[in-house]
């Protein structure tokens, strides 16, 4: 006989491989199947969206589009000296078409984005071109403003050219490309938003160890009292988690306020006196206060879970072998709830980066952080592109963060409370 | 917690140091709130203990701000608590059925790229809030659907649905598919299996995943800001809009109102995550 191994079939005489191959197949399909609703839902609202914020703090096609024959006449231009009257007739050219879309107030906003200074020139230049004779622009235009005249505006009208850049991103590290083209820093009064970023490292920083430094003894305390006790006491923690942050931002508003109980308590104790009430809200302390007891339960809870599965059995075996409480604490019980303090920390410092609603309420001028920014470009500038990137970079950080975390930790670690 | 008598006199000190420090952590997280109560009931228009509030004297107490809450004329409470309502339970309807059945598909073992899908589906949570605010602005706008119910209901499906996934995938680890199985094997089709069967076991995951998704619904200001209109007004946007533009004890009113709203909510989660542990024999 042949030495063919003899294959095992169904009922149906269909070799039993194929036959749960089959079925494998179509549970994995039933159980995609399951997920694919939720899965294009958020595709299609959530995840394009923020591929278009990418293409949005990119785009750059509008002065592109505005300006098709300059640019043109621009690409043999090398931009040491002024272009040639070839640039010059394109350029009106291109400009009277858009006074007649009536489109070149956008022209200048989006051109006054890059250099200051050409609002006003442009508004000029619409007056007097109505009277400009046929041929030699460029003395016309010239003769308009003296800085039509000045090769650096020329320069930054020519760095809009590409339908690409980069230019956004720069202004949210408060650099800019020059006329040059080589990526300089603005100058040093003006770094708005290189403050804000570190300001924002740094509030979510001290935010998060404040928390820490809070969480770990009442969870500790949570995790080892009988549960009657521990649950009463998980109230209060719980009952701020469930409440609406708003509600817990106006208590702080009330509590933090010149007339506030807090500082009547410092005015009744003697620490102050009653016409030196200092000021503890519109400021960072405002937003330190607050925004560690917004976030504390954020930290207890992980916390609480881990510490809750450590057997107390393993710190009185480390005492009974000769350690101090103090030993045993540092050498069997903390390294223990490291998972904890891990996802803790982790979920309060992501809250904390991208905070918005408590520093804009409590936190006035020097306690509001990069969210604040990027919703004032949203809702008052309306430059969204300039939003889309500081968001992406936010966000960038923000992903940074969980991958460092799943390389130490691992990110299966955090759990809900 | 009582020390054992042979307690040395330094531990003991420590010991009571220890939980007077805890003590003043768990002073220092709920005490907040229970400011807003009795200045809620404050007969004038400050945001401070009167004196006669301090003497209990009964004058200083009144309903006023409360009758101002629901009677006030031009008071935009009403519509924001219809909207809200209105806006909540929509969201966690949606957010509970497109979550329950996600969870059930990622809980399968057959079920391919979980790492990658898991990612995508809760990634609302992880985003910083201002980040999807944008986005989700960015679809709303050019779906035409900013300034509406519609709109609104559906960015807080997208927030709310992460929060299900996460409680619903938490119920089904520990749920035994051998009795799906034998319900299989008498007959019943995988509808009703998951009607009679695997419905009433993950029952408490799914309704506190609705309630998360309620609660973050109701409570969501940063997204409703960029979408709302005038007539979509929400408790959390008049709440903002009353914080930054004038404190009044109105809005202590409206604060103690939601206060006794998540107290409720608070007592019903703890209720279901009790029942759980206990259909999932989880034993403490």
């Amino acid at each position: 006989m042949s030495s063919e191994t003899k294959q095992i079939l169904t009922t149906d005489g269909i070799p039993l491989e194929v036959s749960l191959k089959k079925a494998e197949r179509r549970n994995k399909i039933k159980a995609f199947l399951l997920v694919a609703p939720l899965l294009l839902f958020l595709i299609i609202t959530y995840v394009f969206p923020i591929g278009e914020m990418l293409m949005r703090s990119v785009d750059d096609k509008m002065v592109t589009e505005m300006l098709p024959k300059t640019f043109k006449a621009m690409e043999k231009w090398d931009g040491k000296e002024l272009p040639e009257e070839e640039v010059f007739a394109a350029f009106h050219e291109d400009f009277l078409k858009l006074v007649e879309e009536k489109r070149e107030g956008k022209l200048s906003t989006q051109l006054n984005y890059t250099k200051n200074g050409f609002k006003s020139i442009i508004k000029k230049l619409r007056r007097k071109s109505k009277n400009f004779e046929e041929g030699n622009y460029k003395e016309q235009i010239m003769a308009v403003h003296k800085r039509w005249a000045d090769v650096e505006y020329w320069n930054a009208i020519k760095q809009r050219a590409p339908a690409i850049t980069g230019q956004k991103y720069l202004k949210g590290m408060d650099m800019y490309k020059n006329e040059t083209g080589k990526i300089v820093s603005v100058s040093e009064d003006r770094r708005i938003h290189r403050i804000l970023w570190l300001r924002t490292l740094e509030i979510a920083f001290f935010v998060t160890l404040f928390c820490f430094l809070m969480a770990y003894p009442i969870a500790h305390l949570l995790a080892t009292l009988p549960m009657k006790y521990s649950n009463l006491l998980m109230i209060c923690v719980l009952l701020p988690f469930w409440t609406s942050l708003l509600v817990r931002t106006a208590s702080w508003m009330i509590l933090l306020q010149q007339q506030g109980i807090v500082n009547d308590f410092f005015v009744g104790i003697g620490l102050v006196a009653d016409d030196a009430r200092p000021e503890m809200m519109y400021n960072k302390t405002g937003t330190y206060v607050a925004m560690t007891q917004i976030l504390l339960p954020f930290m207890v809870l992980p916390l609480y879970s881990v510490m809750k599965t450590i057997s107390p059995s393993l710190m009185r075996a480390g005492k009974s072998l000769g350690g101090t409480p103090i030993v045993a604490f540092w050498k069997v019980y903390f390294p223990l709830t490291i998972p904890g303090i891990g996802a803790g920390c982790l979920l309060c410092f992501i809250l904390a980066i991208g905070y918005y609603i408590t520093p804009a309420l409590v936190g006035g001028a020097s306690g509001t952080l990069i969210s604040n920014q990027i919703a004032f470009h949203m809702k008052s500038t309306l430059d969204w592109s300039f939003a889309s990137a500081m968001g992406l970079m936010l966000l960038a950080g923000v992903l940074a963060i969980y991958w460092v975390y799943n390389k130490l930790v691992g990110i299966d670690n955090i759990k809900l409370g | 917690m009582a020390l054992p008598k042979h307690t040395e006199l330094h531990y003991r000190i420590w010991h009571y140091f220890y939980l007077f420090i805890c003590g003043s952590v768990f002073f220092f997280l709920i005490a907040p709130l229970f400011v807003i109560f009795p200045l809620s009931f404050n007969a004038e228009e400050f945001l401070s203990f009167s004196d006669g509030m301090k003497s209990l004297d009964p004058d200083a107490f009144s309903l006023r701000w409360y009758k101002d809450m629901i009677y006030g004329t031009k008071n935009p409470w009403g519509l924001a608590a219809k909207n809200s309502f209105i806006i909540a339970i929509f969201a966690t309807i949606g957010s509970v059925l497109l979550g329950t059945v996600a969870a059930l598909g990622l809980s399968s073992r057959h079920m391919p790229y979980k790492g990658i899908i898991m990612a995508v589906l809760i990634s609302p949570m992880i985003v910083p809030l201002i980040i999807s605010g944008v986005a989700i602005f960015f679809f709303m706008a050019k779906a035409g659907l900013a300034a509406t119910h519609t709109g609104i209901v559906l960015a807080h499906i997208i927030l709310g649905t992460p929060f299900v996934v996460i409680t619903v995938t938490a119920t089904l680890s520990g749920f035994d598919h051998s009795v799906t199985r034998a319900a299989a094997s008498l007959g019943s089709n995988p509808v009703n299996t998951f009607m009679k069967i695997t419905l009433p076991l993950i029952l408490p995951g799914v309704i506190s995943g609705g309630l998360f998704a309620f609660v973050t619904s109701f409570d969501e200001v940063v997204v409703v800001l960029f979408l709302a209109g005038l007539e979509n007004t929400t408790i959390p946007i008049q709440m903002w809009t009353g914080l930054r533009e004038q404190l009044s004890p109105t809005i202590l009113a409206v604060a103690t109102c939601l206060i006794i709203l998540s107290t409720l909510i608070l007592v019903t989660a703890e209720l279901l995550r009790r029942r759980s542990e206990r259909l999932r024999g989880i034993n403490r």
